[in-house]
């Protein structure tokens, strides 16, 4: 173990200084891309998704290509040595001689701990089964910055899956670091967000939030409205699944008292929680959402490899 | 009911009632060479009943184990037919392989080399957690 490799398996081992520092790297990597282009030549990015995610996979080689380093790496377990039984350990052994960054997407929770303590270049969580995905936290941050110009003061609208839903309990545990924020939960009852979640986080914060089935109810008041899909492989019971996939579905309609400047989130993909009716309405912010995800993951890399 | 006192070893007292078996299990006690007796169901001023384990030997025992299946244990340590201590039980911060996960997506129920650890997130509630998957600790 090296214990002077920075890694990031959990948004909450970065501090609110180093969030900003990172949205600030981002943001002038938005205004100046040339100045970074070159920041990494030399450099290799190993992408290791034990667990297809296209999307994220493609964003991490995107933010490691536009700084101008290169990248390798498997985006599936059987086409990797997993197939052939070698263990995780072994794969980030190995790996640690290829490359100089790890971005890893692993079916397993606690995965991330597993391969930190044996790696000897840092490893970015890129999604540990039900568990932790900072980057998509880190993405999520930014994109408010960019769009409300503040992380503080603001009603968050939460909608979907909220029980199951891991983009929403670190979205929570990252956004009660911020003074004067509420929550609207909106889910079915079956999709409630659990019990440890409103204990140890919103209740232990003094944090005030609303729980709703009506995603119309409180439209009004939102800044910010996160939908999310509720995902299949998180469901032991097809029958659940089937009927509650569709419970809600965001279309021009129920915005019809939402404020001008309401800012519409969701991780992507999205399957049909979002009416492409809405694609056009300029409060969705979705699309943009993915694209600075690759800037903040430039800010990450950066920041890991310490790159100047 | 009347139980051989011991000389050297220990007695195990103010065990849950129903816990005795549980630690007989945990702690490995049946492959102890010494004589090992389980009284369940005793008379206790505290609780109504208790189950209390005498040891006829003054074995390593592991303290942590037995406070992670019960913390109101008492353990009187005895020198020729004497208690020479009782041991109150604290909950330890961590446990190493004394239980195992039991979320079936945690990286432990793959990679088998790893050590299945525990810490205790909230000493009030007794809760651990697994220091993988963060996943709580269901001592049933
Ligand atoms: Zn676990």
């Amino acid at each position: 173990m090296n214990k002077e490799v920075r890694h990031l398996t959990n948004i909450e081992e970065l501090s609110v200084d180093e969030i900003d520092d990172l949205i600030k790297v981002a943001n002038d990597i938005i205004a100046n891309p040339n100045k970074y282009k070159d920041k990494c030549n030399g450099k290799i990015l190993a992408t290791l998704f034990f667990e297809p995610s296209t999307r994220t996979r493609l964003s991490f080689e995107s933010a490691m290509l536009r700084l101008g380093g290169n990248v390798l790496g498997f985006s599936e377990a059987n086409s990797s040595s997993v197939a052939k039984g070698e263990s995780l350990s072994d794969t980030i052994q190995v790996v640690g001689g290829y490359a100089d960054i790890i971005a890893m997407r692993h079916y397993k929770e606690g995965a991330p701990l597993v391969a930190c303590n044996k790696s000897s270049i840092p490893i970015i969580n890129a999604g540990d089964g039900g568990h932790n995905h900072p980057t998509q936290t880190l993405t999520d941050l930014l994109t408010i910055n960019r769009e409300k110009k503040r992380l503080n003061n603001l009603v968050i609208g939460l909608c979907g899956d909220l029980k199951f839903g891991r983009t929403v309990h670190s979205l929570i545990t990252a956004m009660s670091r911020y003074k004067n924020i509420k929550f609207i939960l909106i889910s079915p009852k079956e999709l409630e967000l659990p019990e440890y979640v409103k204990k140890e986080v919103l209740e232990k914060n003094n944090i005030e939030y609303i729980e709703t089935n009506n995603i119309e109810e409180y439209m009004s008041r939102l800044d910010i409205l996160y939908m999310t899909r509720v995902q299949k492989e998180r469901f032991f019971n097809e029958a659940d699944y089937i009927r509650l996939k569709d419970y809600y579905i965001l279309d021009k309609n129920k915005l019809k008292n939402a404020k001008d400047d309401l800012c519409i989130m969701h991780p992507l993909p999205r399957v049909n929680e979002i009416s492409t009716d809405v694609d056009n309405d300029p409060r969705s912010k979705y699309f943009l959402q993915a694209k600075y995800g690759v800037y903040i993951r430039m800010a990450l890399i950066l920041k890991l490899l310490e790159v100047k | 009911m009347n139980i051989d006192t011991i000389k050297n070893g220990y007695v195990i007292d103010h065990i849950t009632s129903g816990n005795a078996m549980k630690i007989y299990e945990l702690l490995e006690l049946g492959k102890l060479d010494c004589q090992v007796a389980i009284i369940t169901n005793a008379k206790s001023k505290k609780s109504g009943t208790k189950d209390i384990i005498k040891v006829g030997e003054l074995i390593n025992l592991d303290m942590d184990k037995l406070a992670y299946i019960d913390s109101n244990i008492t353990i009187n340590v005895v020198k020729n037919d004497k208690i020479i201590e009782k041991k109150k039980l604290t909950l330890p911060e961590k446990l190493v392989n004394v239980c195992m996960c039991n979320n079936p997506r945690c990286i432990t129920s793959t990679e088998k080399e790893l050590d299945q650890v525990f810490i205790l997130t909230d000493k009030e509630r007794n809760i651990y957690r697994c220091i993988y998957c963060e996943t709580k600790l269901n001592k049933n």
